[in-house]
């Protein structure tokens, strides 16, 4: 709960900061900021409370995933400081909406209550709306933000309707009350078509196949920071918000009450299945770097998708797998930053020899898409190899060889851009040596290798 | 002193030698890599003393991964084989300028690490972890030092990546299943683990998916000419000597005594389809033009000859086996390297535009005869014990796979010869050829004479390696 306070006290003093004209200090005061509120946030670890008549419940799935979100924050607002310097003027604005975002998404894992659930959606979803929008002079990010807020409030209406039908059900929107009356025999149909509801809103905002249409043109549109945001902070909040949603409203046993249990396993199944293979297929023929980034980010939901089928025990696995790729995302996001600075787009074409003009940052861009695509010593692959192994153990063996194959051809899309930068020359010079792109690419990459070396760190933080 | 030592040095050695730039990057690397192999002969020392030099430690809790590398005299064997080639591949690079030098020896010794990883690493995921990170070395080398056409070598090298990537992958997956029913990853509790014999069937192919690929056994050979021609000759000779005994090992010490009741069940199929690869490579091989790729279809030959001889289970089939992989290890360098002096003086590796070699350097020539005949298998090099002991053990299966067999030494000493006229016989060249410079000598007299050696006594080599492939065979045997 201090946390949530904490963030949002920290949104509001950084509108303040455009008042006192201290803009130029803003990243490094919302930084150490953030660190703060990391702090505050470790030292809720482990505690279970609720607050306000439960509408916020502190446990440790909420304090762990809101750890994982403050750090991917630190990232993206160190990121701001040399995306917005031709914005001086707006900085703290898009700071500030960051910080909100953030908010969003730690209420968003932490609800006790219905209604503070989509309270969380929602702020997390008009900040992100509006990033998406903030280039106002860019044809392309107005149509994104358009595009993103028509299908985004859709998506909304759906789950606010799931919440009504689950409350026409259950006569409360306590998380609590609602878990209790769900294990009983007899339940009215309203609350099974409610969850579908509220289900399928939150695959839209996974970005799962077929709930996936907004994601290519929308995460091309966007500036490009939006996108490292949307690609790595939003997902895993909505990931773990999903997660979070089926397992405290105790669905999987409410499902087997009514046998129902076997038509939502074939249905994640299926939605993980195709998500993995339509990410993955579409993403080979992309020449668009933060569009194939787009699809490898829906593929990777139909990966983490998988956990959904052993929710009682896969907390630690998917806080894991989401930890691991949304570094790799944000080291990669941070070269993709770098290069495309001052281009007007993102294609393969720009990364042509950047082996030879920047061995570092191409050399970071390399681990970093070499975790996602799961090779040895990232951490993209314990993950991956934890989800394997959690799978195959509650038996879905032929949806782990699907898995594996998605893996394979991953490596296809991947490896192009890895191609492209060692064995093609370089077609344009790059000067300069922004200092907190440096740092968050190598931090993150260090993160992510520590990591992929201890395991143990993360895996056994729900256990 | 254990053999986390050797690993240790050859990381820091990869380290090392990026950060000291690329003027001394390769006197760097080639120190280390004989510190290296200093370390491993006195391990060899301490084990042989019966020393216990193994490692386990707790890594991962949950799964319950353990950092456990075992060092029984067939590991020490490949160990020995490793750390011995890095130096001499390193060493025959000399010759070379390598635009960011730093890069590419700090990658050579990173690979020797990973390859020696797979090597002792008894932890199931341990060794798929190491058996990966081998992979990522040998695709930066092989594409940005490679030689050819940019556009076709990047084809080549992605579909090398893509394809072993993909075995892998399924074996992990029977990695993880096996974890399901052992509880550990480590290999003395995958031995124990019962499967059925359905089980075991499909542990088999996902071993097999991977090791044939990267050995390789035909039909998944394809990948391989175009790597070797492709691949800088370090990368071939890292490759071919070292690279592809790793999917040879792994058979011995993975697959078979893990899924033995499918190896027994359908041993038949397997070594056929060895044998088949040795007529298939020699056949191909007697039509190339290029030498380099000559070369990669005799290898593919012989090792198709040692994957029949590991999977006829019988002490002899995996001693002659491991013998020839260690052979094969020195002579196909020796042999790669030997393509690189002439390439170093005449810029091609088309065999029609050399010849005449022998007039202007005798010494060259006569090593060159020696490492041919070697490649052969005539009596008194160390490949005659190896080869000799694999078709002994093909016969006790069954007397057509040993005839079948045996036409690698027929076809081989044809296609080998007919090279060897080729490149070094007939009219005087107009180019000029210098002689052998001293680094030159100094490599192939190191590789002759270990393959002379071990020809005239093997009895060292065989005594190290016999009781660990007797434990295995045990454990195959067992039920």
């Amino acid at each position: 709960m201090n946390t949530l306070i904490a963030i949002t006290g920290l949104g509001i003093f950084c509108l303040l900061f455009e008042i006192l004209n201290l803009r130029k200090a803003i990243v490094p005061i919302t930084i150490l900021g953030l660190l703060g509120v990391l702090a505050i946030n470790f030292s809720e670890f482990g505690s279970t409370e609720s607050y306000y008549n439960n509408m916020i419940t502190v446990s440790k799935f909420s304090t762990a995933f809101s750890s994982l979100f403050i750090i991917l924050t630190i990232f993206l607002v160190a990121l701001s400081h040399n995306f917005y310097e031709n914005h001086p003027t707006k900085i703290s604005d898009f700071v500030a909406i960051k910080i909100f975002l953030l908010a969003g998404g730690v209420a968003m894992v932490s609800f006790g209550n219905l209604a503070m659930f989509f309270l969380g959606i929602e702020i997390l979803s008009i900040a992100l709306y509006v990033l998406a929008a903030s280039e106002r002079l860019n044809l392309k990010s107005n149509e994104a933000g358009m595009k993103y807020f028509l299908m985004g409030s859709f998506a909304s209406g759906i789950i606010l309707f799931g919440i009504c039908l689950i409350y026409g059900a259950m006569g409360s929107f306590d998380v609590v009350e609602i878990s209790e009356s769900s294990l009983s025999a007899e339940l009215p149909i309203w609350f099974p078509i409610g969850m579908v509801l509220m289900v399928i809103g939150m695959l839209f905002k996974v970005a799962a196949v077929p709930f996936h249409f907004w994601a290519p043109d929308v995460y091309e549109g966007s500036p490009a920071l939006t996108t490292a945001l949307m690609s790595t902070l939003a997902k895993v909040v909505a990931i773990a918000t999903l997660y979070k949603l089926i397992s405290a409203l105790n669905l999987i046993p409410s499902l087997e009450n009514q046998d129902l249990l076997p038509t939502f396993e074939t249905i994640v199944v299926i939605i993980s299945i195709a998500s993995m293979t339509v990410g993955n297929i579409m993403a080979l023929r992309q020449v668009n770097v933060k569009r194939m980034l787009a699809f490898s980010g829906i593929s990777h939901a139909g990966f983490m998708l998988m956990t959904l089928l052993t929710i009682a025990t896969s907390a630690g696995v998917l806080l894991y797998y989401t930890a691991a790729y949304a570094l790799a995302g944000i080291a990669a996001f941070s070269v993709i930053l770098y290069v495309c600075k001052n281009q007007d787009n993102e294609d393969i074409t720009n990364f042509h020899g950047l082996g030879k003009t920047n061995p570092l940052l191409a050399a970071i861009l390399t681990g970093s898409l070499l975790s996602m695509a799961g090779i040895p010593i990232f951490s993209g692959f314990f993950a991956k190899l934890f989800l394997f192994n959690q799978t195959i153990e509650s038996g879905y063996i032929a949806l782990v060889i699907v898995a594996v194959i998605n893996s394979i051809i991953s490596v296809g899309y991947y490896f192009k851009l890895i191609l492209a930068m060692y064995s093609k020359e370089p077609n344009q010079e790059r000067t300069g040596k922004p200092f907190l792109i440096y740092a968050v690419a190598i931090v993150s990459m260090v993160l992510n290798i520590v990591l992929g070396l201890f395991p143990s760190l993360v895996l056994d933080l729900l256990n | 002193m254990n053999v986390s030592l050797i690993l240790i040095i050859l990381l820091i050695g990869a380290f090392a030698t990026y950060f000291v730039g690329d003027k001394l990057a390769s006197k760097v690397a080639l120190f280390f890599s004989l510190a290296a192999l200093g370390c491993s002969v006195v391990l060899l020392n301490h084990f042989c003393a019966g020393e216990d030099i193994s490692v386990i430690n707790a890594w991962i809790t949950q799964p319950k991964i353990s950092f456990a590398l075992n060092a029984d005299g067939l590991a020490i064997a490949m160990l020995l084989l490793t750390v011995a080639l890095t130096p001499i591949i390193i060493f025959s690079s000399f010759g070379n300028e390598y635009k960011n030098a730093k890069s590419f020896y700090a990658l050579i010794l990173f690979m020797a690490f990973a390859m020696t990883g797979t090597f002792l690493a008894a932890d199931g995921l341990l060794y798929y972890i190491f058996w990966e990170l081998a992979l990522i070395p040998i695709y930066f080398i092989a594409l940005i030092w490679g030689n050819g056409d940019a556009e076709e070598r990047r084809k080549a090298v992605v579909k090398f990546f893509i394809y072993t990537l993909a075995g892998s992958l399924f074996m992990l997956v029977a990695f993880i299943y096996l974890y399901q029913k052992a509880g550990s990853f480590l290999i003395e509790d995958l031995y124990k683990v019962n499967l059925s014999a359905g089980e075991q069937l499909w542990i088999f192919l996902a071993f097999f998916l991977a090791y044939a690929i990267k050995i390789p056994i035909i039909p998944f050979h394809t990948w391989q000419a175009n790597v070797y021609q492709k691949a800088p000759t370090v990368g071939t000779m890292l490759l071919s000597g070292i690279m592809l005994k790793m999917g040879l090992y792994s058979v011995i010490r993975w697959q078979l005594p893990i899924a033995p009741l499918a190896a027994k069940e359908y041993m038949h199929i397997f070594i056929a389809l060895g044998v088949a690869g040795v007529i298939y490579g020699s056949i191909v091989a007697l039509r190339q033009k290029d030498l380099k790729k000559l070369l990669a279809y005799s290898s593919l030959a012989h090792v198709g000859l040692i994957a029949a001889a590991t999977y006829t289970l019988t002490v002899d089939g995996l001693r002659g086996a491991v013998l020839q992989m260690i052979a094969h290890g020195f002579v196909v360098v020796g042999l790669f390297y030997a393509a690189e002096i002439i390439y170093r003086r005449y810029e091609t590796r088309n065999i029609s535009e050399m010849g005449g070699i022998r007039t202007q350097s005798p010494k060259f020539t006569s090593m060159f005869l020696i490492l041919v005949l070697a490649s052969v298998a005539l009596p008194g090099t160390f490949n005659f014990v190896g080869e000799f002991t694999v078709l002994y053990s093909l016969s006790q299966i069954n007397i057509c796979f040993a005839i079948l067999g045996g036409t690698t030494i027929i076809l081989g000493a044809y296609y080998m010869l007919k090279m060897f006229q080729g490149v070094m016989l007939g009219e005087t060249n107009s180019k000029t050829f210098a002689d052998v410079t001293v680094n030159e000598g100094i490599s192939l007299v190191v590789i002759i004479a270990v393959l002379i050696f071990f020809g005239f006594y093997p009895k060292p080599i065989t005594d190290l390696i016999t009781p660990s492939l007797e434990t295995i065979l045990n454990v195959i045997n067992k039920n």
